[in-house]
């Protein structure tokens, strides 16, 4: 406990008033999953996704992308943010559901340039495009690949 | 006067592996570069989603062959948070004691390579043989210098040998003593510090918004470090200090990895006198339950983070890897630009690449 209230001396914001914030700028298109130390998850739209982290990065203070993940759920696609904030000492998980015959979502690279490389990999291996991205092309296999390996559809030999 | 692209890689002196550094030149001025990356791709990913939970392990060491211990502790700490598996005390001391080892053994491979590259080839010996301490060390706890799966879902294999802490201290001691002489070398050097200082500048603005991590982005003077701000496994009982440097240059990424191999022998120190005692290791459960977990830790060389989905059976539905060195290299063309060509060795060399863990 004496950490912890050590640890919020210096510290912008809190979780609650981080979700506080949230849910007020956002009354729909983004729900609250569940708040931990240091860490909270939540949900957004895609349409919203985009405005939330223009929110994140310009209000709340969070300066840094931790990563960009893709996930095949078969029947659908989910992008998943790991975005953090050195002021707030605090990481947010958004996911985003996308339907599977439009894998398409607003880039956030343009705000933050770490999301670059994460959005050019997610591409490349799940086929999820990201609009006004700087460059969307593949970055691991080659440029002539026909297939997207991640996928679950894309079975491994003899596996 | 005529642009003009070059290659540098994919077989270069200055890449350290296989990796391909585009640079767009105007007379020997740097004023585009690209990195090309994916020559090392496995498809580490995929490949864990047809392995089960314990299988992974011994993969995830080969992430990266500077710093294995820290990639198979970030795989266990992620399944752990999955599963909700509590960790026994002593484990979590025997991790920490291995994982600072490792970081001075992958922060002293680095000064190395790095004296390479600078023409300091002395600096390069030195280094490499008290590195081989360490792995000694490493040697004696897991039975492999390189690659140790050595930490289990829910602690450790083994526990220490018995004469560990007595050879752990003694190398410590001379180990310090050792450090002060490289730092006779690399500081005395009035080439390295040309070749260094006030090359490849990344302000704490741009370092932060491109996503660089670790050691390059402390280098700036920001004062970030998982192990201190979101502390995981027993680093929030142990005091040490931060270590960042305000120069935001070459040196200042040289300055902040010397520091922190001298933190990390002080860390050790004080886990091996603070080590209580009791179990290493607990029984996991064989399956997963249907939902999340994410976990993060300071890597030698930024901050790892791992994404694991569990689905209810023995294997990850999926298995994320953030790796620090894939983000920091996409930020170097603006780490490059303005520079000279003669430059690029000193300012990639600094920034500690590994290409097992940037391509997976």
């Amino acid at each position: 406990m004496v950490e912890e209230s050590g640890d919020s001396s210096d510290r912008k914001f809190s979780e609650n008033a981080i979700v506080d914030l949230v849910r007020g700028k956002f009354p729909e298109g983004v729900t609250i999953g569940g708040i931990g130390p240091r860490r909270i998850n939540a949900r957004a739209d895609r349409a919203a996704l985009y405005k939330l982290c223009e929110f994140l990065k310009g209000d709340l203070g969070f300066e840094h992308v931790s990563s960009v993940s893709g996930v095949d759920r078969v029947d659908l696609f989910q992008v998943v943010y790991h975005i953090s904030s050195y002021s707030n000492r605090c990481l947010l998980e958004i996911t985003v559901d996308i339907p599977t015959d439009d894998p398409e979502i607003d880039s956030i690279a343009p705000l933050w340039g770490g999301a670059d490389w994460h959005e050019r990999e997610t591409y490349d291996m799940f086929g999820i495009k990201f609009r006004n991205h700087p460059r969307m092309e593949r970055i691991f296999l080659p440029e002539d690949t026909h297939y997207f390996p991640f996928r679950k559809d894309f079975k491994l030999w003899r596996r | 006067m005529a642009e003009m692209w070059i290659n540098m890689g994919p077989q270069h002196p200055m890449t350290h592996g296989l990796w391909n550094l585009r640079v767009k030149v105007d007379g020997e001025t740097i004023i585009e570069a690209e990195p090309v990356v994916g020559y090392l791709h496995r498809g580490w990913e995929k490949l864990t989603e047809n392995r089960t939970y314990p299988q992974i392990i011994p993969l995830s060491d080969r992430l990266c062959y500077g710093a294995s211990m820290s990639w198979s502790h970030l795989y266990c700490l992620a399944v752990e948070e999955l599963m909700g598996v509590e960790v026994p005390e002593r484990a979590e001391y025997i991790r920490v004691i291995v994982l600072e080892l490792q970081r001075i053994a992958s922060h002293l491979m680095w000064i190395a390579a790095y004296g390479t590259d600078l023409g300091l080839l002395t600096g390069f010996t030195y280094a490499m043989r008290e590195r081989e301490l360490f792995l000694d060390l490493l040697q004696s706890v897991t039975g492999a210098r390189i690659t140790y799966n050595y930490p289990r879902i829910g602690g450790v294999r083994n526990d220490l040998p018995a004469e560990f802490e007595r050879d752990c201290l003694r190398a410590l001691d001379f180990f310090e003593k050792k450090l002060d002489e490289y730092e006779l070398i690399y500081d005395g050097s009035k080439i390295f510090l040309m070749r260094t200082q006030d090359v490849g500048v990344l302000t704490p603005s741009d370092g932060m918004n491109l996503g660089v991590t670790g050691p390059n982005l402390r280098g700036s003077g920001v004062k970030v470090d998982l192990r201190k701000t979101d502390p995981y496994s027993v680093y929030d009982e142990l005091e040490w200090d931060m270590c960042t440097h305000p120069d935001c240059d070459c040196y200042a990424r040289y300055r902040v990895r010397m520091e922190e191999m001298r933190m990390s022998a002080y860390i050790v120190r004080q886990a091996l006198s603070k080590m209580p005692p009791g179990p290493f290791r607990v029984k996991p459960p064989r399956n997963a339950p249907k939902r999340t977990a994410v976990a993060r830790v300071e890597d030698p060389r930024g901050e790892g983070l791992m994404y694991v989905i569990g689905d209810g059976t023995d294997k990850p539905y999926r298995l994320k890897v953030r790796s620090p060195i894939f983000v920091s290299v996409s930020a170097v063309p603006a780490i490059l630009r303005g520079y000279k060509v003669a430059d690029v060795p000193a300012i990639m060399g600094s920034i500690d690449m590994c290409l097992g863990e940037t391509d997976r």
